[in-house]
């Protein structure tokens, strides 16, 4: 295969930057949740029967 | 199961979040294996030369590009729409929905700008060049998002005026995909680059099929990444406001306490509590 640096480098910064920006959301969003109420994250609290019909705002 | 208080999980994730990025890690390995193993490195024969010509095995950075930057353009017209509801809304969820994408779509234009750079060195022996209008335009592009993102991170003493300032913005930014888009054809004689990469119909089944491919599995990506950035902007903006509503709470609780003693009793004449 010719121009093998050139693919590997363009395929590996791919992966590794999107790879990197989605374990920096995950854990900026783990951090975050931490600091809020349970009943204010809507998303997590669609299969809890109490907080089935919350809309948040 | 116990207390949902106590167990409640921590983060942005979701059990549709985790199946889209389950989906999307096996797309990214099938476009991978076929992208690196199983396409043909693009090469023909000139007919007035005999001479072989093509990106030989540059195509295969191809397969990353083209879904960055499509993922960029689609990122900014999510920040277009967000920033347009959002001014007719007034809608909080809006404006994070924008300025979300807008993260996104810095993500995806600097690895647009990273692979293109990467891909142009052995098609055009040079990594970067300043007089292409395609290049020029993508990197304005990517600069005026940047631009977005500090404007956003200024705080205001309204929230609201922040959000609109971001908004204005947004809408103007995304005049910016038109251009790049275009520019090759607008302006021919100021660029190296190809034209559109879909439109020439110069690549086969397998190598069409896994560029196709690799669209789809982007956008799921991007439909991950944005998921989980607007769920972590939905969770700042809670926190961020959480001690206000506590605070407006008591406020209201102390004046019906106060409507209340009045009422019952009749005797607290003076508005204090006992």
């Amino acid at each position: 295969m010719t121009q093998l640096g050139y693919i590997i480098a363009g395929w590996v910064s791919t992966f590794g930057v999107l790879g990197a920006y989605a374990v920096l959301l995950i854990n900026r969003g783990k951090a975050v949740s931490r600091e809020v109420a349970e009943d204010r994250r809507r998303w997590m609290t669609t299969d809890m029967p109490e907080a089935a019909g919350a809309k948040g705002k | 199961m116990s207390s949902v208080h106590e167990e409640a999980p921590v983060g942005t994730g979701s059990t549709f979040s985790r199946r889209l990025g389950l989906l999307v890690a096996v797309g990214l390995v099938a476009v991978f294996v076929l992208g690196i193993f199983l396409t043909e490195p693009d090469q023909r024969i000139n007919p007035d030369t005999g001479e072989i010509i093509g990106q030989f095995d540059a195509v295969r950075l191809l397969y990353v590009h083209v879904p960055t930057i499509l993922m960029a353009y689609l990122a900014f017209i999510v920040t277009a729409v967000g920033s347009f509801m959002y001014l007719r809304k007034k809608s909080m969820a809006w404006d994070i929905l924008a300025y979300s994408a807008a993260e996104v779509g810095v993500v995806f234009t600097f690895l647009g700008l990273l692979t293109g750079s990467i891909w142009g060195r052995p098609i055009w022996n040079t990594w970067w060049q300043w007089g292409d209008v395609r290049i020029m335009t993508t990197l304005v592009m990517f600069l005026m998002y940047i631009g977005y993102l500090a404007l956003r991170s200024v705080e205001a003493a309204d929230p609201g005026i922040q959000a609109r300032r971001a908004a204005i913005v947004g809408l103007i930014g995304v005049l910016n995909i038109p251009i790049v888009n275009r520019s090759v054809e607008w302006w021919p004689n100021r660029t190296i680059h190809q034209r559109s990469t879909f439109l020439e119909d110069k690549f086969d089944g397998l190598t069409f099929f896994t560029l196709m491919l690799a669209l789809l599995v982007f956008a799921g990506l991007f439909s991950w990444l944005m998921m989980h950035r607007f769920r972590l902007g939905w969770l700042q903006h809670q926190r961020d406001t959480e001690g206000l509503d506590v605070a407006i709470s008591a406020r209201r609780a102390e004046a019906e306490g106060q409507f209340a003693t009045v009422a019952v009793d009749g005797s607290v004449v003076d508005g204090s509590e006992s």
